[in-house]
């Protein structure tokens, strides 16, 4: 392995080091505005958006999407669509008023 | 016969196959617990009444996991980065503490878990415990094929390191990708269950 590369691979570690921190600091605040006991719509949007984040930094950077090839991300686009209908199926669920009493 | 692309990138995707065979099994494993998260979601809306986390469930110790789980993820990537630099001895030990961390998560869990059985708390209590049930079982079975995977690629696996050492590395590499999909799913699941 030439020099170069491990040189690359210790910057990678540094970043690694970097996400930990931010995760660990996002976990804190999560779990800190959970014992405020907000408002439903205000928690939960507080909570997934944090999540989101984690999720997205673990994503990008412990699983390498930031620099990953195309068809990679053609897979990825087309199971976040499928995903986003699983997640509005209960919403058609709810508009169906014949199963509303 | 050899199989084709476990080093060399093939030309028409530009990645080994494993890289996208596990991808492709990770796309069908968001279905998976897609279709549950959308079930959590119809039954709490759909509920008269639903329990806070924090009244039914234990936060510090969810709170401690997650630490777990994140780091796990942390000494995961850096075993790949080790192999990476050629260090070997590294891997070991990076890797030995990603078990060691899936062990100390599923150990927490047990705890949880026999504490609410204790007071009589099984699935079949109310929706929500049947739900996190079901969630965080079905994520806890996904721990323990990880922690399969990993001591194998810790243990008799990595005798591939002397003989094909970029094969090796790519073993561990997806072995993360799935491991990360672990924590990433957790960290979805933390909010969602304890603090919503």
């Amino acid at each position: 392995m030439s020099e170069a590369h491990a040189e690359d691979i210790k910057k990678h570690v540094r970043t690694y080091i970097m996400v930990f921190v931010v995760l660990l600091a996002l976990t804190i605040v999560t779990v800190a505005v959970s014992t405020l006991h907000l408002s439903t719509v205000a928690a939960v949007s507080v909570a997934l958006i944090i999540a989101v984040i984690k999720g997205s930094l673990v994503a990008s950077y412990f699983m390498h999407l930031i620099s990953e090839k195309k068809l990679i991300y053609a897979v990825l686009v087309l199971t976040v669509v499928f995903f986003v209908g699983l997640m509005f199926l209960p919403v058609g669920a709810f508009s169906d008023k014949v199963a509303l009493p | 016969m050899q199989i084709p692309y476990t080093v060399q990138l093939r030309s028409d995707t530009g990645l080994f196959n494993a890289k996208l065979g596990v991808w492709l099994f990770l796309a069908s494993e968001v279905m998976l617990f897609g279709a549950l998260f959308s079930s959590y979601v119809l039954l709490r809306v759909g509920a008269d009444h639903w329990p806070h986390g924090w009244e039914e469930l234990n936060i510090p110790l969810a709170t401690l996991n997650t630490v777990v789980l994140i780091s796990s993820s942390v000494t995961m990537v850096m075993s790949w980065a080790s192999l990476k630099m050629s260090n070997f001895k590294k891997y070991k030990l990076y890797m030995g503490l990603t078990i060691l961390c899936a062990l100390i998560f599923l150990v927490v869990k047990a705890f949880e878990y026999g504490h609410k059985f204790e007071i009589g708390h099984y699935p079949s209590y109310n929706t929500f415990l049947a739900i996190y049930f079901t969630l965080t079982g079905l994520h806890g079975l996904h721990v323990i094929g990880g922690i399969v995977l990993n001591t194998y690629l810790w243990g008799p696996g990595s005798y591939m390191w002397k003989t094909e050492p970029e094969r090796f590395t790519n073993r561990v590499e997806v072995a993360g990708l799935y491991w990360h999909f672990v924590d990433l799913v957790w960290i979805f699941l933390f909010p969602v269950l304890y603090l919503l």
